[in-house]
């Protein structure tokens, strides 16, 4: 930041560094050079004092020499012209006897960013490259680098390279890292250097003698190598193996990587790395700098992705601790929940209790958020502890819990008698949107189960003018009608008021149109409306979906060990993209859209043309479960046959054989039997849900349904699907 | 590859720059000094539950990805537009604080300004164009020049160190505590007499205690940590205690065996000996480094440090009456601090403690009353008695007591019993040398459920 009378400051400066007497007094003198270099620090735009500095730059005094070349350095790109004067007095020092300053001043030169330099330098490199000391070496090896990069364009110098590629065998173990890392510089174009069987067997030899920063690069430089054989494969990882181990956290963990990539066809051996690395990486997660904490935390998650055991004895070391900041709780809560298991279950859910009534808002929420997700597993002990939380009677932890409970009885229907005890008893409401709207689809939905459902939502139709949030007032909505359906009687005269409000009075446009709908709904009869407005009331087989599978380890190999899982954009750019453009259409509206419209498929006769089917990129459950939600079914279709009778695996394998992923299913004695599968043909994806005994669709229980959704719309891409997938269900069968 | 490295003070100030990759002038100002000020404007705007470690800046050509940890109250930031290891570039900046503490010999706003020349000198040698050179003191020593300037013995950070190491004067062979911040590099004048080495044994303590007194998770992460001010390096010796056993499957025997469950060492680390005598041997080079680090979980080989046996009572008021008793004889806690979580909307708190040198204050903000003992005489017992007055108390308010959290600092004790037998230097060392032994245990975070 500039500081006020900047100006005059420079001009004094300027004026005591040219004064003789300053001059002559070396303490003095620098004390004034030392005040510049803080200036610049601090922001002060100080180049007026180029020359004065050039001039300070001739001394024996190398804590001045570096004070003034970081000057220089800072400001070549300004004054290029004045910056040829300093050249002379560097070049004279890549001469010195000591190689310090001969080191330093070739350092130095190379960092002048300004056209023309390149002639000035290039002898001094080739020069510093054959020098004896090994500190000139390791800076002339850089500047190859920097030369380049000050001419990005310009052919490769093959001389350059070859020797940078014999200087791989230097004894200075920083001399052959940073030959790497020039060769990786230079060649960048084509592809970076190149590692060999000959250089990455050396460099695997010269493991021992580096640094650990050094051997953390190494090891980033040798994914690049395809071991020939197996037996070379595992010459080199036993190598490796006592790296896995290392105290350096950072080392440990670009082992780990490299072991994942080069065993990728021996699961045995990843599993193996794995458990040794784990170690290491528990400790990180508690390290003392919280940093590295919240890096091990995040690579820990990675790991459970395929590995979900790995971790499940440690599950206490992942409780947090109070002085730990946010968001380093909230990955710790993140791991808890996954790491659940019958043993742990008390223990965990006890420790996330305690967290619900914590200061922060946000962490309580979350906490609570956690402890809905076991509660899809367990839910009874989960409901005693959400329905004490109630009694705390705190606006933030009520509306949290109301939000828990709906998604309970969205996917664990056989909660939902405890779940509107409880509301019913819950005397507190929301106050915030997200909140109340929970509380409104609950009180809709289970409206026959709550007792005091209608007076409740009566409260809410009273304070409507008051309400601010257009969501919820679409959700009162709809959860009006749907209780006008099963209590009538009670629900009659404020519905009529609701309704009367939201189309005269009502400003917003989205919330007028709800209600219209719903008015011209109520005109048609209350049949219509019924058939119309109740949906199913929970989706058992969705939670199938939120349970994570063990992904491959391939999956996130390749973001192992980068910035990716720190700033949690790990995901495939394939995902990003189909969400990106998935059509926006809340769930509400999706409610009142009739039921699907059956198309029967026209017979195979008309000259159909082949359609293949591919595996594309994985997804992931999330985006699957997201996209399932928002697109409409396209095509229902009867298969005409019962459910599956042979062992689910064979039938995964059968299904991918015709390049069919399946995502998920439940198990096989399961009624309704369902199953979620995806495709990709010729740039769409097709998402197709299996179900079997559905009871909402009765008539044809025994048989076999099929649900099409596809992204974007391709009829004749979905015919051949279909067509597909019964040829393969009817050969399983 | 590191693009810049920044020190920042808290309060945003540029106290060092360097900038590894000076970009042409024409597109100068996207990642030049500007990016300090976006730096400083992201981490100032971040809400509680945004991870603040990597955050990206979205040039136009390329992301700018900054990686910060925070020592010292200043912001350590390094910015990459690759893609490069977050451990690697966490632990730089870690290891560039602990070397900035080891040469200016503290780790404060004002040391680093002072010795602004000092560190950019050291910023130059162990990074060249964005790459790790070096960050070994035994390499660097030979190439810095500037000498430190200590900041004056009295400052708050001295302050705060005051019985770190125990500042106990009673006994007389312990280290002053503020011996070992001072920079390790001294002037050449004053060399004698300084040939001082410190061999810590750092514990940090992780416990949950539950509601019935059952110890419910422990968790021992402890580290001896070498801060070594001879000039030369030699061969140093490092006995532990003989029966220390390592890893779970080891037998037990009758006698109380110290046990970790597992340790790491420094590369540098010799370990021939290690097996058979527990001995570390070890050329340690100038300013601190690790030579060991050790876990121990879910087995305490004591009783937990602190036994609190509250209770809490809803009346007119809350009540809570806390009983803490202190467990180990030998020690004295420092700094102890106990948190209790109290009702929301509670406005005042009488209070009835049982010694005149504790303090007790009710933070509203916090929902807590922080209860704080400067010193705690090993086997002590202390009480308290809160009366918190909370406006429209339930019986649901006393939910939200508790659990209760402490903070503290045990001078001169470890709680897995590690110990060090013997301090030995190499026979050829000439000289003075002075050799101290220390320990202490820090709570990292232990917590009492009501």
């Amino acid at each position: 930041m500039p500081y006020f009378g900047s100006e005059e400051m420079v001009k004094e400066l300027k004026r005591a560094l040219s004064n003789p007497n300053v001059q002559a007094d070396r303490l003095r003198y620098k004390n004034y050079i030392t005040k510049v270099i803080r200036y610049m620090t601090q922001g002060l735009d100080v180049s007026a004092l180029f020359m004065d500095m050039v001039k300070a730059s001739a001394t024996v005094d190398i804590a001045q020499k570096k004070l003034v070349y970081l000057y220089m350095c800072t400001y070549a790109s300004d004054k290029p012209d004045l910056a040829l004067l300093a050249i002379n007095t560097l070049r004279k020092d890549c001469a010195d006897p000591n190689p310090m300053v001969r080191g330093l001043a070739l350092r130095n030169m190379c960092n002048f960013r300004m056209p023309g330099m390149t002639e000035y330098i290039e002898q001094p490199i080739v020069a510093g490259l054959r020098d004896k000391a090994s500190y000139v070496r390791r800076v002339a090896v850089l500047g190859c680098a920097k030369m380049h990069s000050l001419q990005p364009n310009t052919d490769i110098d093959g001389t350059i390279v070859n020797e940078l590629y014999a200087l791989l065998r230097d004894p200075d173990p920083v001399v052959v890292v940073n030959c790497l890392r020039a060769l990786e510089e230079i060649l960048k174009d084509e592809g970076g250097v190149v590692i060999n069987k000959p250089i990455a067997h050396h460099l695997l030899n010269r493991m021992k003698d580096l640094d650990s920063w050094a051997q953390s690069e190494v090891l980033t430089f040798l994914l690049r190598y395809r071991p020939r054989s197996d037996d070379e494969l595992f010459d080199i990882l036993s190598l490796l193996d006592s790296f896995l181990q290392s105290a350096h956290a950072h080392v440990a963990v670009a082992t780990l990587r490299l072991f994942l990539q080069l065993a990728s066809a021996h699961p045995a051996v990843q599993a193996d790395a794995l458990l040794c690395t784990s170690a290491p990486l528990l400790a990180t997660c508690g390290a003392a700098s919280r940093e590295l904490r919240f890096a091990g935390l995040c690579h820990v998650q990675q790991v459970m992705r395929s590995q979900p055991g790995l971790f499940g004895t440690h599950y206490k070391r992942f409780f947090c601790g109070y002085s730990e900041p946010t968001y380093i709780k909230f990955r710790k809560m993140e791991i808890l929940v996954e790491l659940v298991n019958d043993e742990n279950v008390a223990l965990v859910l006890e420790e996330l209790r305690s967290y619900c009534t914590d200061v922060s808002p946000e962490l309580a929420q979350a906490a609570i958020a956690a402890i809905g997700r076991i509660a899809q597993t367990y839910s009874e002990k989960c409901l005693d502890i959400l329905t004490g939380l109630l009694a705390l009677k705190q606006d933030h932890i009520t509306s949290a819990v109301i939000q828990m409970f709906r998604d309970l009885v969205w996917f664990c229907p056989q909660s939902t008698a405890a779940v509107c005890q409880t509301v019913e008893a819950c005397v507190d409401s929301p106050q915030d949107s997200e909140g109340k709207q929970a509380l409104l689809w609950l009180l809709g939905e289970h409206g026959d189960q709550i007792s005091s459902a209608p007076y409740v939502m009566e409260g809410y139709i009273d304070g409507l003018k008051t309400e601010l949030s257009s969501a919820v007032k679409m959700e009162l909505l709809t959860a009006s009608v749907k209780m006008f359906l099963c209590r009538p009687a009670e629900t009659q005269d404020m519905l009529g008021r609701l309704l009367h409000y939201c189309i005269e009075e009502e400003s917003d446009v989205c919330v007028r149109d709800r209600a219209l709908l719903c008015y011209r709904l109520l005109q048609r009869g209350v049949e219509e409306t019924r058939k119309v407005v109740t949906g199913p009331k929970s989706d058992p087989s969705m939670s199938v979906l939120t349970g994570r599978q063990e992904e491959p380890i391939s999956q996130w190999a390749s973001t192992f060990n980068t910035l990716g899982p720190l700033s949690g954009c790990d995901l495939c750019p394939q995902t990003a993209v189909i969400s990106a453009a998935d059509q926006p259409s809340s769930s509400a509206e999706k409610e009142l859209l009739p039921e699907s419209t059956d198309v029967t498929l026209s017979s195979p006769d008309d000259t159909e043309e082949e359609i293949s089917l591919s595996l594309g990129p994985p997804l992931s459950h999330e985006t699957f479960e997201k996209m399932w939600l928002d697109l409409e079914i396209l095509q229902r279709q009867t298969m005409g046959f019962p459910r599956p009778r042979t062992a689910l695996d064979t039938l995964q394998a059968a299904l991918q054989l015709v390049k069919i992923q399946t995502l998920a299913f439940t198990p096989g004695a399961t009624v309704p039997w369902k199953a979620y599968i995806y495709t990709r043909s010729t740039g769409t994806l097709i998402l197709a849900e299996l179900l079997q005994g559905d009871q909402h669709a009765p008539g044809i229980d025994e048989s076999l349904v099929v649900s099409v959704k596809q992204q974007p719309v391709n009829q004749h891409a979905i015919r051949g699907f279909v067509s597909i997938l019964k040829g393969v269900l009817g050969d399983v069968w | 590859m590191i693009s810049q490295i920044f020190i920042l003070s808290s309060k945003g100030d540029h106290l060092i720059y360097k900038d590894y990759h000076i970009i042409m002038k024409h597109f100068r100002g996207e990642a030049s000094k500007d990016s300090i000020n976006v730096f400083y404007e992201m981490v100032t705007a971040l809400s509680g539950d945004q991870t603040p470690v990597v955050m990206v800046h979205l040039c136009s050509h390329k992301d700018l990805h900054f990686i910060h940890v925070r020592q010292g109250g200043l912001y350590w930031v390094a910015s990459t537009k690759t893609n490069p290891s977050p451990f690697t570039i966490i632990e730089f900046l870690n290891r560039l604080a602990a070397l900035t503490k080891d040469y200016c010999g503290s780790l404060s706003e004002k040391s680093v300004r002072m010795n602004f020349a000092l560190i950019y000198e050291l910023l130059d040698e162990m990074v060249d164009f964005g790459y790790i050179q070096t960050t070994s003191t035994d390499i660097l020593k030979n190439f810095i020049q500037t000498e430190a300037v200590s900041s004056k013995p009295f400052s708050l950070f001295d302050l705060s160190n005051v019985g770190l190491f125990g500042a106990e004067t009673q006994q007389s062979k312990v280290a002053p505590s503020v011996a070992a911040s001072r920079p390790i590099m001294s002037s050449r004048g004053e060399q004698s007499g300084k040939n001082e080495i410190f061999v810590d044994v750092i514990e940090r303590l992780s416990v949950v205690i539950g509601s019935k007194g059952v110890l419910m998770k422990s968790d021992i992460q402890g580290e001896i940590r070498i801060k070594c001010f001879l000039p030369t390096s030699s061969e140093m010796r490092i006995g532990l205690n003989e029966e220390l056993s390592i890893g779970k499957s080891q037998q037990k025997g009758y006698s109380s065996a110290v046990r970790v469950d597992e340790c790491r060492f420094h590369q540098a680390v010799k370990l021939d000996e290690f097996d058979t005598f527990r001995i570390l041997k070890v050329c340690p080079s100038q300013g601190e480094q690790t030579v060991m680090q050790y876990q121990l979980c879910d087995e305490l080989p004591c009783a937990p440090p602190f036994q609190l046996f509250p209770s809490v009572q809803k009346d007119y008021y809350i009540v809570t009456s806390q009983l803490l008793f202190f467990t180990f004889s030998c020690s004295t806690a420092l700094n102890v601090s106990i948190t209790v979580p109290v009702p929301k909307g509670s406005v005042s708190m009488s209070q009835e403690l049982s010694s005149p040198d504790q303090t007790a204050e009710l933070q509203p903000k916090n929902k807590a009353l922080l209860w704080e003992i400067p010193r705690f005489p090993g086997g002590a017992q202390l009480s308290a008695l809160f009366k918190v007055d909370v406006p429209g108390l339930s019986s649901a308010s006393l939910l939200e007591v508790g659990p209760v959290s402490m903070s503290f600092e045990l001078a001169k004790q470890t709680c897995s019993g590690l110990q060090i037998r013997f301090l030995r230097l190499a026979p050829t060392q000439t000289g003075l040398s002075q050799r101290w032994v220390r320990y202490v245990t820090h709570s990292d975070s232990y917590t009492i459920r009501i």
